[in-house]
């Protein structure tokens, strides 16, 4: 089977030399199960109504598109479009791929969810909809990220599902990632794992990304009836990965759209202490898929660090480390200390507490806007809401201005 | 002789191959070290050396512990390869090694290195057959053999393909799931290995992941060629050092003499 990235054909489950499913023998068998199933759903008429209206009624689709008056003033350059992510329902993009692997989950006839979540926004996604079908579920997440998100271990707790904090190796993302594969290749005959991004083996990536591009059909539509034309550049944050491709997918190979992803750089790139996969890893096999990786000489997995739970992930998904590759996509970074700021700014100017993640695409948009200019469209992809956030970001803030 | 001659030959016993998992650098780098000489003590037709790596995604709690530990001691590549070259000379020694690590050093590189160790086998728990692309035929030219994972929920036509890339041995998996001790052979793990030898192309296969007693391991053999002991066995050396391991093993290996005795080979 063939698949495009980027406008060329690739190898099946691969986007240029990345990806593949490089997992245990067991999962074999599962992966190739998940792979027939949506190849047969993703077309047929009854299952695309039910996510159409699923995602109209129960997300809140489409999200808007918003203008940015103050910080378009502000900075003075390019008028800058909030794509709306935080408004979709349980305040996240993170649904749209959660609901579409439900309806997936489902027709395979799994009684069992499992997924992993760094921030939680995840785990919350699917919570929400393994409840809305009835479904067991359980949520591995790093015992150090149920402490820094505990308002979100507390809803997917009310939504019914178990969360398992997961005490080996990094006692982050990346642990909670493995120790839920374990749970899959225990239970495979009845349980389906939601992956939360677009990593993970083939045919993952493809998936989410299918499932998250509905964001840039979205801003492509919009942009058209909001300024005429396609936006001048597309911002997103990039921790794994999903809703900068889920925005970017569209525009992909379109030569007037500049696609900017902005990876975590923590404390700083050169302290080594940040989650700047495609900037500072090297080619390496995590999680079931080839792509960047921030690894030792030796081959072992490096932890990453990010002010925000959600993007301290050890790699990045294998579509981007090809659109780095190829120049389809640029992607660079924002430290701790910028995206703070940026957080404070966008929430003091436009109203709006935006997620950590996020925050790290709005401060590298205010340099995008001002190398585009005025006149120009710029959209920030909104990814999402900040309430998860806003203990940890109080205690970093307090800690930066020394009180 | 090449790695794949080193494991059929020993497998050619009379009875079925024992073959001991130990993690390198645990408890400590020297202590690694003891835990193979008592296996080879002990009687290993094979001894299964785990390159520690930091995401073990197929490994349950104990050896995940015992990798962790490994990786703190400072069991890099260079300490494992080091590792096999103590023992290869009287035990063929195969890695069980992540394909992270190789990728790292180098495919050709790590090849070459491997086989100038000595070791004579692979197991990659998360390369399966798929993307084995030159793999296989880069570890035959270096004249290092390769030990394929079969799974319960292999198909036959996946395990026919197994079958053909194994120079090694077919490293049979129970059960669905992760390495760990399991009080009883799991049901249907001897079907499942009838079915795996039928496709297996001549390949001696094993069974491994849950063997932990000297009753699961005598069943075992019964239709496996080899079995592999790894959880228990690091456990032991936790407890009560290398001696305590060997001692146990000794006790598996006479109850898989008892086995092949008493079914009149």
């Amino acid at each position: 089977m063939q698949q495009k990235a980027g406008g060329e054909e690739v190898r099946a489950g691969y986007f240029g030399p990345y990806g593949g499913r490089y997992v245990p023998e067991t999962l074999i068998h599962a992966l190739e199960e998940l792979e027939e199933a949506y190849e047969r759903y993703r077309t047929d008429p009854e299952f695309v109504e039910e996510l159409d209206s699923l995602s109209r009624d129960f997300v809140g689709r489409p999200t808007p598109l918003m203008f940015a008056a103050r910080l378009t003033r502000t900075w003075g350059g390019a008028n800058v479009w909030f794509k709306r992510e935080d408004l979709a329902h349980t305040g996240a993009h993170k649904i749209n791929n959660a609901l579409g692997q439900i309806l997936l989950a489902d027709r395979m006839g799994k009684r069992r969810i499992i997924a992993e979540t760094g921030a939680g926004q995840h785990g919350v996604a699917t919570a929400t909809v393994a409840a809305m079908y009835g479904k067991e579920c359980v949520v591995y997440m790093g015992e150090k990220d149920t402490v820094r998100q505990r308002l979100n271990v507390v809803r997917m707790e009310l939504l019914g599902a178990k969360v398992a904090p997961v005490g080996s190796g990094s006692k982050t993302l990346k642990d909670a990632v493995n120790e839920a594969i374990r749970d899959w290749v225990t239970n495979v005959e009845d349980t389906h794992y939601i992956i939360g991004s677009v990593v993970g083996p083939a045919p993952y990536p493809r998936i989410v990304r299918d499932f998250q591009a509905v964001i840039g059909r979205e801003i492509e539509v919009q942009s058209r009836e909001r300024f005429g034309s396609d936006p001048d550049a597309i911002v997103a944050c990039v921790g794994a990965g999903s809703n900068a491709i889920g925005a970017f997918y569209p525009f992909i190979g379109r030569e007037n759209v500049r696609l900017v992803g902005v990876e975590a750089a923590g404390r700083g790139l050169a302290s080594g202490e940040h989650g700047a996969s495609l900037a500072e890893g090297r080619l390496g096999v995590l999680h079931g898929a080839k792509s960047y990786v921030l690894q030792t000489g030796d081959g072992q997995v490096r932890e990453a660090h990010s002010v925000s739970a959600g993007l301290d992930y050890p790699a990045t998904g294998p579509e981007h480390a090809y659109l780095k590759d190829e120049g389809l996509a640029e992607y660079v970074s924002a430290t701790d200390e910028e995206s703070l700021a940026a957080f404070e700014l966008c929430s003091r100017v436009e109203g709006i507490i935006p997620a950590l993640e996020t925050a790290h695409a709005i401060h590298y948009a205010e340099k995008v806007a001002k190398e585009l200019g005025p006149g120009k469209n710029l959209v920030v992809n909104l990814s999402g809401r900040g309430d998860k956030d806003v203990e940890e970001a109080a205690k970093a803030l307090a800690e930066r201005d020394g009180r | 002789m090449d790695g794949s001659g080193k494991i059929r030959g020993a497998f050619r016993k009379g009875r079925a191959a024992l073959i001991p998992y130990l993690t390198a650098g645990f408890p400590t780098l020297e202590g690694a070290r003891e835990v193979g000489e008592a296996y080879v003590e002990a009687g290993a037709d094979i001894v299964e050396i785990g390159v520690p790596f930091s995401d073990p995604l197929a490994d349950g709690p104990v050896i995940q512990g015992t990798t962790a530990r490994a990786i703190e001691e400072g069991a890099n590549l260079d300490y494992c390869l080091d590792l096999a070259r103590g023992l290869s000379s009287r035990v063929p020694v195969v890695f069980l090694i992540y394909y992270n690590v190789i990728f790292a050093r180098g495919v050709g590189r790590f090849l070459e290195e491997a086989a100038d160790a000595g070791v004579a086998g692979l197991v990659v728990p998360d390369l399966p057959v798929d993307e084995f692309g030159d793999f296989g035929r880069l570890a035959a030219e270096r004249g290092v053999a390769v030990c394929p994972l079969a799974a319960p929920t292999s198909t036959d036509e996946r395990l026919e393909k197994i079958g053909r890339v194994a120079t090694g041995f077919v490293y049979c998996v129970s059960v669905a799931g992760v390495t760990g001790e399991r009080e009883r052979l799991p049901e249907g793990a001897l079907a499942l290995l009838r079915r795996v030898k039928a496709k297996s192309g001549g390949a001696p296969v094993a069974l491994g992941f849950g063997i932990s007693s000297a009753e699961a391991a005598a069943e075992a053999a019964a239709e496996a060629d080899g079995v592999i002991i790894g959880s228990r066995l690091m456990r032991l050396v936790e407890e009560g050092g290398a001696r305590a391991a060997g001692e146990w093993l000794r006790g598996i290996r006479e109850a898989l003499e008892l086995e092949r005795a008493g079914a009149g080979d």
